[in-house]
């Protein structure tokens, strides 16, 4: 019996194989360099000072292009911001809304707010960047094989056309104007470059650079796309807990009912 | 108040035994899950009917809290599930463990049917309650097919797009079949609603279904892993305290292995493009369902035709249904059956290398991969099991249950 349950473990291990098969399959075509992030492992919590400069990344140079629509600005206090710091983060934000005639106009955002879209709507965003709305960072971290990895890879994976081999430039029939993106899927991408050393001046003092700019906005999405995590990794330790408590105690009683037909 | 094997139960508790002369519910549960005789020599794998029914109540709780705040609507879906995850107090975990619960969901099934295969519980005269399982399990795909449009993502809209127009493949009425599916000419707001009130109807059919499949269950007992028939009360202990207790040891593990993925990966099992809202201008590179159909989806690919792809894909399935059939073998335990033991275990292994072909894009090796691996999942059954029955001599039964497990104990 004991082997039997041994080839069951076997095949459910091969079914999870093959659900990381799904992964690998739709995966981009260079392997992403793998970051160590400090919201990893099963205790893993997001950076707060990272997620905040990650921000400032977003709100200086993204929010230009993508919205963050289901984001409200309340929630920035999860990351270890007090609500007067966010409320003079917002402070100059305004946001289309009706008033009492019915007419659209444009007031201070409230803390309740979800993040200001840089369009009034998809059409508006298409038609400013070359037909393609830039999508919506929301879950942006959660909906790209490599999560993270592949913010971080993305953002500075840019290659300027003048430094490709022509082998490159022939196989992707690359163009002056092209973006190449060792990342990106085809490697043609329609985004110029975002971020670059010293474009953000950062106000706690850190280092602007290309890589730290890539990793703080990776955080930030990450953590936009889950700001639950860290309360589910905490419900999970005890749950798992709990459950393992319960089934020693289970199995004792199983044994104890058990003992005279043995 | 409770009694042994067979006396009816004497109730001394007023109102319970007032209930009972008119409705007798406790006389019932008392020899239906109390005294009900069970063969005393289970292994875990028959914890697994157990652990599916549990994974299906879970469902279905999970699930009406997830209706009280989904909106199915196209613009508003993707969104609405979003809001469940970080607006509505654990919503994140309610959804969680309602995705993650499909996958496990199919696991215990799966592992449920594996043990059914692997000992023979199929045969004479178990065969409706085998036929009743199947039907469970169909019931099954289509709602979690129909549970995965609902967050109207990338592969939400492509996977229903792509299942929907296999239906096309019949003959002369096909296109108007998928119109009538789709409720226009392509996936649109009317499919959404259909499939979000279906998917909250099917499970409530599976309830019953799994009330038919318990109710044939216990007209003639489990089987076991000798395959032979209980003999006396030797051989068998009453279903409580003994196989709740085992059972509930059981669940509990299984609810561990299932909270590790619903606290620490809930995502690990899905896909990321289904975190991209629906688009029907952009296809998304390669399309994939749930890792639970993909042996089946490496099925419909392995057939060039689609009508023939569509047939073998069903037939996979219709296979099942006649399985008590095929098999030939007067044994049902594969542990009597040297040489079905083995093809058994091929066969698993097959159906795992056919979810893999699924997995993977149908190119290369994968295309002649896939199948071999369909040809062999049909020589099993429609050819291997009816002449292996025939062919294969069997190793001496143990004259009782109570006679192996004392071998056991002595050995």
């Amino acid at each position: 019996m004991r082997r039997l349950i041994v080839s069951g473990a076997i095949a459910l291990a091969a079914f999870s194989a093959g659900a990381g098969a799904i992964a690998l399959a739709a995966g981009t075509e260079v392997p992403l360099p793998k970051r160590h992030w400090h919201f990893q492992g099963p205790f893993g919590t997001y950076d707060r000072a990272a997620a905040q400069r990650g921000y400032q990344v977003y709100a200086e140079v993204c929010a230009a292009c993508h919205s963050l629509s289901l984001v409200a600005y309340r929630n920035l206090m999860d990351l270890g911001l007090t609500e007067n710091q966010v409320k003079g983060l917002i402070k100059d934000i305004v946001v289309p809304d009706l008033n009492d005639d019915g007419q659209p106009i444009e007031r201070p955002a409230r803390l309740s707010d979800r993040f200001r879209k840089p369009f009034p709507n998809q059409l508006a965003a298409a038609a400013a960047n070359n037909g393609k709305a830039p999508p919506d960072l929301s879950v942006i971290v959660k909906a790209r094989e490599g999560g993270a990895d592949y913010m971080y890879a993305l953002l500075t994976g840019y290659v300027p056309f003048d430094k490709l081999t022509p082998a490159v430039v022939k196989e992707f029939s690359v163009n002056k104007d092209d973006n190449f993106n060792t990342y990106f899927a085809g490697h043609k991408i329609a985004m110029a470059p975002p971020l670059a050393d010293d474009k953000v001046t950062y106000v706690d003092g850190t280092k602007s650079t290309l890589s730290q700019q890539a990793s703080d906005v990776s955080e930030f999405l990450a953590w936009a796309s889950e700001p639950w995590m860290e309360d589910r990794k905490r419900t999970g330790v005890r749950v798992i807990l709990f459950l393992l408590a319960l089934a020693g105690l289970m199995y004792a009683v199983k044994r104890q009912v058990w003992a005279d037909k043995h | 108040m409770a009694s042994s094997h067979g006396t009816p139960p004497v109730f001394t508790n007023k109102i319970v035994a007032w209930i009972d002369y008119r409705l007798p519910i406790f006389s019932y549960i008392e020899k239906e899950y109390h005294t009900f005789p069970t063969p005393r020599n289970f292994n875990y794998f028959w914890n697994f009917g157990a652990i599916a029914t549990v994974m299906l109540v879970l469902m279905i709780a999970t699930g009406i809290v997830l209706a009280i705040n989904y909106t199915p609507y196209v613009t508003m879906a993707f969104d609405s599930v979003e809001r469940i995850d970080r607006d509505v107090p654990q919503g994140w975990l309610i959804r969680d463990l309602h995705m993650n619960g499909a996958s496990f969901f199919f696991i215990a099934v799966y592992i449920h049917i594996f043990r059914g295969m692997y000992y023979g519980s199929y045969k004479a005269p178990r065969e409706l309650l085998w036929i009743l399982g199947v039907v469970i399990f169909l019931l099954m795909m289509a709602t979690a097919f129909m549970g995965y449009v609902l967050p109207w993502g990338q592969m939400s809209f492509w996977g229903a797009t792509v299942i929907t127009s296999l239906f096309s493949a019949i003959p002369v009425v096909g296109d108007a079949v998928v119109t009538w599916l789709w409720g226009g000419f392509s996936v649109g707001n009317p499919t959404l609603n259909r499939f979000y009130a279906l998917h909250y109807l099917l499970p409530f059919i599976i309830v019953a279904v799994v009330a038919l499949h318990v109710v044939a269950l216990h007209v003639h007992g489990s089987n076991n892993p000798t395959g032979i028939d209980p003999k006396g009360p030797q051989d068998t202990v009453p279903f409580h305290p003994y196989y709740t207790m085992k059972d509930g040891f059981g669940v509990v593990v299984f609810l561990i292995v299932f909270s590790g993925f619903v606290f620490f990966a809930p995502d690990y099992l899905g896909h990321p493009d289904n975190y991209i809202p629906a688009d029907p201008l952009v296809t998304p590179a390669h399309i994939v369902p749930e890792w639970y159909f993909l042996p089946f989806y490496a099925i419909l690919r392995a057939v060039p035709d689609k009508l023939g792809g569509v047939i073998a894909m069903f037939g996979a399935i219709a296979v099942l249904f006649i399985l008590p059939w095929l098999d030939t073998s007067r044994v049902r335990s594969a542990t009597f059956r040297p040489i079905y033991k083995w093809f058994m275990m091929v066969l698993v292994v097959d159906v795992v290398v056919l979810g893999l072909c699924g997995a993977n894009p149908p190119a290369g090796f994968w295309i002649p991969l896939s199948q071999v691996a369909t040809l062999y999942y049909f020589f099993h059954f429609l050819i291997l099991l009816p002449i292996l029955g025939k062919i294969e001599r069997p190793l001496p039964l143990p004259p009782s249950i109570a006679d192996s497990v004392l071998k056991k104990k002595a050995g």
